[in-house]
């Protein structure tokens, strides 16, 4: 299997174009809507907040969706986002409290924020009275004036500051903008229980397909720590499409560990960008656990400053006929940061996985160390991996290595295995197991990575109904 | 027990095993001997059932059954055991809980109660103190890093703990230091019973030194050349294999 580390220097390449699309009329209900919906959207008159959306709706209206033309987008059609028109989501019924997903070992005392259909629900909500130091609001009231604990200029001052309007994507969610959470974590402040962001999913029951453009912004104060849990949860598997944009911004010497769950409905397509600013000797620590959803893409875009520390990782397991997509692209932008990768794919039937991760050193980032390994364990003849790292690097004193590689179960260990009396299937279970769980041994907090690992070997124990192997074969 | 008859078998189209017959009595220890490429280890995998050798004539019988009918778990079930030549890693797995599925996995095919977690580790203990592995060794991922002595007593260890009725053991004493050699001897001699048959695959006299055999064998160009008693493999120590070598040609 090839493993080729290497490294450019000074070798810029073409920056990339981004592709101007003539899709005009997938995206002209979106743009003819945004006069209608604008001045019936939180916040609207609010001077900053108007301009805002006004700009991501003109650029939205620039780019469109992005098109497989765009570099970036090689190896992910969004024409089935294009093909019909999504709806706003409406107001659902939500499912019994006590029978909401959470990764908390005890419900009761969770930490956890419920956005149902992109949309707050402090009714489903609960923060444990000992939390001091955070604060959350629902973006929605905190536009409209009732911020509650948060401070009243953390939306102005933060939002879309770190996600830019460069897809159109996040233009059209920033358009769009009204619902979704906000979290302020005061400076110097340690929180140990895990903020668990439940995003449910309604969809696939509703009459026309929904789509609905949640969004989260986290502000971790300087040398404050926090873990936030992001978890997607789809209760239908009709057809529905999340937008979703997470900004971090980390403060100096401050710790953030986000982990991402994504379980969306067999017909859902989930699309979300994850932005970070991360302050000096900051560290920010993202894993992604992909499951759901027919369609996904990850855009997860880190900006590092001086010997800050950025540590991705992620598993994606598909089987069907699942697409799923995870660019990464880290900046480099200050001398001394450090930054690692680790992914891994489990890929069964005719799914099929992408992994793009750009690696970018600014002029000036000295000492600059970024690692990156994308592994694909391919289950059967139709599964499929793209797999693309890409350099760009400025400076001539740093150290990058990347590597992936794609194979199938090692016939050595299995015949091992099932020499000691383990069954083929067991035999198979234990080995995929440990194969992703390189990954997840990348997740610090202990019972977040727990909850990781449990849902990894259920989807291991119990392929989902009518995705068994060799269906699409 | 076991009966081999003109066991022939090919990899890749080419015949390795060109008429075995082998015949192992219940409490018997057999080991067999043989130049470097003569199929010795052809033949233990052909037994254990590992994939791409085609038996192309001839049977196995094991216990009455036909063990080539048999996947590799259902042969390590009916207590069939392989001490590999050459110990897979496998990245990611603990030694404890590879044991663990091992020995459940076999449990769960006699109809036998799965152990515990407290029950597993009284069955280990005893086992792993006697073969000198540390607890360390058994939280480490199975062979991953263990040097080539601490591989072979890995093997002893997972024989002594599945308990099986026919042992194969494949170059066990290979890489051995005198005092591993010694500890590994003595754990299998510990396990010889007359209800437990072994096949002990060897270069050298020095292991039957320790674990006398009751027959020897001279397997050579994919047949058994000769057959006698633990005389045998003193014989060929002094001679070596020339013999057969112009008996092939
Ligand atoms: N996978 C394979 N593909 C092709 N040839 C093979 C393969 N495995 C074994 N052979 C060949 O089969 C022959 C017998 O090999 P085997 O490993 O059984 O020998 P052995 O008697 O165990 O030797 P040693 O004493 O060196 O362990 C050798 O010529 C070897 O090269
Ligand atoms: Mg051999």
């Amino acid at each position: 299997m090839p493993n080729s580390p290497s490294a450019r220097r000074d070798g810029a390449m073409a920056a990339e174009q981004s592709g101007t699309t003539t899709m005009t009329s997938a995206i002209q209900p979106y743009l003819d809507s945004f006069h209608d919906l604008i001045p019936g959207l939180p916040g609207a008159g609010l001077g900053w907040l108007d301009r805002l959306r006004h700009d991501g709706l003109a650029r939205f209206a620039a780019t469109g969706f992005p098109s497989q033309r765009v570099e970036a987008w090689k190896y992910t059609s969004l024409r089935a986002l294009e093909r019909s028109v999504f709806a706003p989501a409406g107001h659902a019924t939500p499912p019994a409290i006590d029978r909401l997903p959470t990764v908390a070992p005890d419900p009761r005392t969770a930490h956890r924020l419920v956005l149902v259909d992109g949309r707050f629900r402090p009714d489903l909500s609960s923060v444990p009275a000992s939390v001091a130091g955070i604060a959350s609001a629902g973006l929605a009231d905190l536009l409209a004036g009732s911020p509650g604990d948060v401070p009243t200029t953390l939306a102005e001052r933060h939002l879309g500051s770190v996600a830019t309007l460069e897809t159109g994507l996040t233009a059209v969610n920033t358009a769009f903008v009204s619902d979704g959470l906000v979290i302020h974590v005061a400076a110097g402040v340690a929180v140990a229980q895990p903020i668990e962001v439940v995003f449910i999913a309604t969809g696939g029951a509703a009459a026309s397909p929904t789509l609905h453009h949640p969004r989260l912004l986290l502000v971790a104060e300087p040398d404050s720590q926090v873990t936030l849990v992001e978890h997607h949860v789809g209760l239908g598997d009709g057809p529905y499409a999340t937008n979703t944009v997470v900004e971090i911004v980390v403060g100096d010497r401050a710790v953030v560990n986000h982990t991402k769950i994504q379980r969306e409905g067999q017909g859902a397509i989930h699309i979300a960008t994850t932005a970070a600013r991360i302050g000096s000797e900051g560290r920010y620590d993202h894993f992604g656990l992909t499951l759901g959803a027919a369609l996904s893409r990850n855009d997860i875009v880190p900006i590092l400053g001086a010997g800050a520390s950025c540590r991705l990782a992620g598993a994606y397991l598909l089987r069907g006929r699942q697409h799923a997509d995870t660019t990464t692209a880290i900046e480099h932008s200050a001398p001394r940061a450090t930054s690692r990768q680790v992914y891994k794919g489990v890929i069964d039937d005719t799914a099929h996985g992408v992994f793009q991760g750009r690696i970018l050193v600014r002029p000036g980032a000295q000492k600059t160390d970024a690692y990156q390994i994308n592994r694909a364990l391919l289950l059967s003849a139709g599964a499929e991996i793209d797999s693309k790292p890409e350099l760009e690097i400025h400076a001539d004193d740093v150290k990058c290595s990347h590597g992936a590689t794609a194979g199938e179960l090692d016939d050595d260990q299995l015949f091992y295995l099932r020499a000691r009396g383990i069954d083929r299937d067991d035999a198979r279970r234990l080995l995929i197991g440990a194969f992703v769980g390189e990954a997840i041994d990348e997740i610090s907090d202990a019972t977040v990575a727990a909850a990781v690992r449990a849902l990894a070997d259920a989807w291991l124990t119990t392929p989902a109904a009518g995705s068994q192997k060799g269906m699409g074969s | 027990m076991l009966i081999i008859k003109d066991l022939h078998a090919t990899i890749d189209g080419r015949e390795i095993l060109k008429g075995i017959n082998l015949t192992v009595g219940p409490g018997e220890i057999h080991a067999i001997m043989g130049p470097n490429g003569s199929g010795k280890s052809t033949l233990s995998y052909v037994l254990a059932g590992r994939e791409g050798y085609e038996v192309t004539g001839g049977s196995v019988t094991y216990d009455g059954k036909d063990l080539l009918a048999l996947t590799p778990e259902q042969r390590a079930a009916e207590g069939v055991f392989l001490a590999f030549q050459y110990p897979i890693e496998i990245p990611g797995v603990s030694n404890t809980t590879f044991l663990k599925y091992a020995v459940n996995a076999i449990r769960r095919h006699r109809g036998e109660q799965e152990l515990d977690a407290m029950e597993f580790l009284k069955l280990v203990r005893g086992k792993t103190r006697a073969l000198g592995i540390s607890d360390d060794m058994l939280k480490r991922a199975v062979n991953v890093g263990f040097s080539g002595g601490e591989k072979k007593r890995n093997e002893v260890l997972q024989m002594a703990v599945l308990n099986p009725r026919l042992a194969l053991l494949d170059e066990t004493d290979s890489g051995l230091d005198i005092d591993a050699l010694r500890i590994v001897a003595d754990g299998v001699n510990a396990l010889r019973s007359p209800e437990r048959s072994m096949v002990l695959i060897t270069h050298y006299q020095r292991l039957l030194d320790y674990i006398v055999p009751d027959h020897v064998h001279v397997l050579a160009w994919g047949r058994i050349q000769r057959s006698g008693g633990a005389e045998l493999a003193r014989e060929l120590e002094a001679k070596g294999y020339a013999e057969f070598a112009e008996r092939a040609a």
